[in-house]
């Protein structure tokens, strides 16, 4: 099984990494873009073939690792 | 007698900085402890030193946080054993749960290495006793991510405690967005634990502790340190 993870920030801290991708969307003279929020994309092989017990091992590594909760979120695929 | 002892990450690059630093200042050379060991030496206090730990893969500090040492740090720190972390270590702590919030991205985006002001909020704890609360000093920064955040409700729990131990200042004291180099909120430069013997710190004192470095108000936090442990003994 594979693990897809997605690791972005919370709604309401600043990500001044996406608005320099924004601004330079912008640049390039694409229009109809709004706001731009960046992130990270992690994918995991997992020996484990129990969905349940594979997504108990997903939980653990995203809230000890792999996001920071403070100021990012998770989510996941697996399959 | 000091018995300090200084964590070194891979890619930590203050770790000898500090080392000379705190020998200079208080007459005792500190250990020098690899990552990878189980425990710590017995200590007055803990450094955990500048520089890139793991390469910031991940994010800043997030694999040292989970290094064989820490587990350890984190228990000496919950027993009493004083812990300064000096911009990555101020990453290390927060990453390891010592500290509440976390250090992002400068809001310029630019890493920023040059002196800044800051004013002394804190006079009273482990590593700050030898200055004096609202003075304004000069050290030192060297970051790409020293911009503190935290929930609003936990910077008010820090303001209200008395824990936010340096703020971003100008030459004058005046504290204000215009004054805060990498948008950290609040101005914050550094924090400690609720019993004050944790400190967390962006800039580094250890690289302004004599006039040949072009200043000295980083002394004071060594200073301080010895200070405590003399008074303790």
């Amino acid at each position: 099984m594979k693990a897809r993870i997605k690791i972005t920030l919370k709604n309401g801290v600043l990500d001044p990494q996406g608005k320099a991708i924004e601004g330079a969307v912008k640049g390039l003279g694409i229009s109809g873009v709004g706001d731009v929020r960046q992130g990270k994309y992690i994918e995991v092989d997992l020996k484990e073939t129990d969905p349940a017990k594979a997504k108990a091992i997903v939980e653990q590594m995203c809230k000890d690792l792999l996001a920071n909760t403070v100021i990012e979120n998770y989510a996941y695929e697996i399959g | 007698m000091l018995r300090a002892s200084v964590i070194v990450f891979p890619g930590s690059n203050c770790d000898r900085d500090v080392k000379t630093a705190i020998e200079r200042i208080t007459g005792f050379a500190p250990k020098m402890v690899w990552h990878g060991d189980a425990a710590v030496p017995v200590s007055d206090m803990i450094v955990l030193p500048g520089g890139f730990s793991y390469g910031d893969y991940l994010r800043c500090g997030a694999m040292a946080a989970h290094s064989p040492i820490m587990k350890d740090v984190v228990a000496r720190a919950k027993a009493g054993t004083p812990v300064i972390g000096i911009c990555n270590g101020f990453q290390v702590l927060c990453e390891s749960g010592l500290l509440p919030g976390a250090l992002m991205r400068n809001a310029s985006l630019h890493f920023i290495c040059r002196d800044v002001f800051l004013k002394v909020e804190d006079d009273q704890s482990f590593f700050t006793k030898c200055y004096r609360k609202g003075e304004v000093i000069k050290v030192p920064i060297a970051h790409g991510e020293g911009n503190f955040f935290a929930d609003e409700a936990t910077l008010d729990r820090l303001e209200g405690d008395g824990r936010v131990a340096f703020r971003y200042c100008n030459e004058h004291g005046d504290v204000s967005p215009e004054t805060c180099p990498n948008g950290a909120q609040r101005n914050i430069a550094g924090i400690t634990n609720d019993t004050g013997r944790v400190l967390g710190m962006m800039p580094h004192p250890e690289r302004l502790y004599e006039s040949a470095l072009g200043g000295t108000d980083g002394r004071r936090i060594f200073e301080s340190a010895l200070l405590s442990v003399l008074e303790a003994a």
